[in-house]
């Protein structure tokens, strides 16, 4: 315990009872020769939304199922909520909620009874289930799909009755796997609207995606994540400002006429210059006058645009490659 | 502070789909025997009955008597080996809901044993209503044959222990067929359900005996015509327990691979 003070009745009362929601030192996940998480150390503090961002393949998944307490580490400390899941899962597992990235739904039950059931399988009793589950319903927007089977639903709802399902048990720590993977854009941003209000009734969030703008709007601080490591670690913002520019033009030019040549032309208006299979980015802290600077060598863009960093950029820079290939 | 037991929490939600789906099962479960007995029990018995030296190789009794707790015993083993295979790949690969009830306090074992409690059940009740059709039929003549309905349970947890286990190594549901085509219904025709065993060539015998359904032909015939001894009776449990034992240890290795990796 770092300090403590004197309570009312005079127990010494610890001022930072409360560990890291969740801490991990030198995590290790291996699959027969393969390393999917290769030695990442992570603190989440209650209340924080913290968001894993990388490609498919950086080891995500595999570092939410072990934090999920369902899939054990190979190596390296791992405490969640201040137990060690290999000795606690269930213990830990009452307190957490989890929307994993693929649906689980009973597809055989109604939307309301997805809600009852799992919230049987916490053995909470059957009163309490039936008030939260009208309460969720509301919250998920499915009162008015309440009794109907789950699989006749659209994209969205399935998550959204997720979501509400792993809410049923009020967990400390809601831990979501890709949540908006495969819906379109529209429900994506009543998903993230659902999140948001989440975060500001004080539900600590731990979500994993490879979408740079969930990221940007959920999290606020994240690990960039490569091939099972933490590539970087800061807010969106931070990250952006460490990594990257404060704008990017991004040049399109007829098919044929990229090449090197073209770029070693180009690398000298920016601070760095990018090439993507179809177009060149180019960093500057002034995109106009960059783009001006493109103009008066006599170069002709097919189309070009100025736009602020994103987190895109910054997994570019450390990684060199693109986040959604 | 828990109050309902992890395992059975893992059965509610068995019990829950069900309620979608009951109808259906009660009337196959009064129509299947109905339909067997009539046409194999009533309507073969009269010809075999009729052929003279039956009665004897059937232990003194007529066909239907002899044809219904075989019967029993078979279509529980039939039914819950059937349970255990699409229904675990639904849990595991389809729906995945073993997948949402692992990220709750409920565990691996839990869940198999859920299941596998959803099949006992469902069993039972199959083989009580059995025995309720077999009464009807006349073929029920004594008080033991209540313990049939205890016995066709164990003989199919027997099956469904190991078929349920193995499910959960399959990637896909291709072998589900096969599965029931060579094993499932070879051992339906061959165990002694429609004839005793001892009028298969020698050979096979002992396979016969090998099969979980031989046992509980023997146990579930044995009680319904009240001619059970303790010893042999308590050996065909033994060795249907034995098979629900190696079934759990067995699925619960199979059970964690796929769903804890």
């Amino acid at each position: 315990m770092s300090s403590a003070r004197t309570g009312s009745l005079g127990h010494p009362v610890p001022l930072d009872a409360s560990p890291p929601l969740l801490h991990a030192r030198g995590l290790v996940k291996r699959f027969g020769a393969f390393t999917a998480v290769d030695g990442i150390d992570v603190d989440v503090h209650r209340g924080e939304a913290f968001g894993f961002l990388g490609p498919n393949g950086a080891g995500k998944s595999s570092t939410m199922r072990m934090i999920a307490c369902v899939s054990p580490a190979t190596e390296g400390t791992l405490r969640i909520l201040g137990m060690d899941p290999a000795r606690d899962g269930p213990r830990i597992r009452a307190r957490l909620g989890v929307v994993p990235q693929e649906d689980s739904l009973d597809l055989e039950l109604t939307v309301r009874e997805n809600l009852f059931i799992y919230g049987r399988y916490f053995d909470l009793p059957r009163r309490v289930i039936r008030e939260r589950a009208e309460a969720l319903l509301e919250f998920a927007q499915l009162t008015e799909r309440a009794d109907s089977k789950v699989d006749p639903l659209s994209g969205g709802m399935k998550r959204r009755l997720t979501i509400a399902r792993a809410l049923i048990n009020e967990p400390e720590l809601l831990l979501l796997d890709e949540p908006t993977t495969g819906l379109d854009p529209q429900a994506r941003h009543v998903l993230w609207d659902r999140l948001y209000r989440l975060k500001q009734q004080g539900v600590t969030l731990v979500l994993t995606t490879h979408y740079m703008d969930e990221a940007e709007q959920l999290c606020d601080r994240l690990v960039v994540m490569d091939k099972g490591r933490i590539a970087a670690e800061g807010s969106p913002r931070e990250l952006i400002e460490r990594y990257s520019t404060r704008e990017v033009v991004e040049l399109r030019f007829p098919i044929g006429q990229q090449d090197s040549v073209l770029v070693s032309l180009l690398a000298p208006l920016g601070q760095r210059v990018e090439e993507l299979p179809d177009r060149v980015l180019l960093y500057t802290d002034d995109g106009d006058a960059a783009l001006d600077a493109v103009h008066n060598l006599g170069l002709h863009p097919v189309s070009s645009l100025v736009r602020r960093s994103t987190l895109e950029d910054v997994f570019l820079t450390l990684t060199g490659r693109s986040l959604v290939d | 502070m828990t109050r309902t037991p992890p395992p059975l929490r893992a059965l509610e939600t068995w019990l829950m789909a069900f309620r979608h789906a009951w109808r259906g099962a009660a009337i196959a479960s009064v129509l299947n025997p109905t339909l067997f007995l009539a046409a194999m029990g009533v309507g073969l018995g009269r010809v075999v009955d009729e052929s003279g030296t039956a009665t004897e190789t059937l232990g003194g009794v007529e066909y239907l008597a002899f044809l219904a707790p075989g019967l029993l015993a078979a279509a529980a083993v039939q039914a819950a080996a059937g349970e255990a295979t699409y229904p675990v790949m639904a849990g595991i690969k389809w729906t995945r809901t073993y997948h949402a009830m692992i990220a709750t306090p409920l565990r691996v074992v839990d869940v198999l044993a859920g299941h596998l409690s959803w099949i006992a059940l469902r069993v039972f009740v199959g083989s009580a209503v059995f025995l309720v059709v077999m009464a009807l039929f006349g073929a029920v003549t004594s008080w033991m044959a209540v313990l049939a309905v205890p016995a066709a349970t164990l003989a199919g947890l027997s099956m469904a222990a190991p078929i349920a286990a193995y499910s959960a190594t399959l990637d896909g549901d291709a072998p589900f067929a096969a599965l029931l085509r060579f094993v499932v219904t070879p051992m339906f025709l061959f165990s002694g359900t429609f004839f005793p065993v001892s009028e298969l060539p020698a050979w096979l015998r002992p396979v016969a005996w090998l099969t979980p359904l031989w046992h509980g032909v023997s146990l579930c015939r044995d009680l319904a015509l009240a001619r059970a001894d303790l010893l042999p009776s308590l050996g065909h449990a033994a060795y249907l327990g034995a098979l629900v034992a190696l079934g759990v240890r067995w699925g619960t290795r199979t059970f964690s691979r796929r769903l804890t990796s």
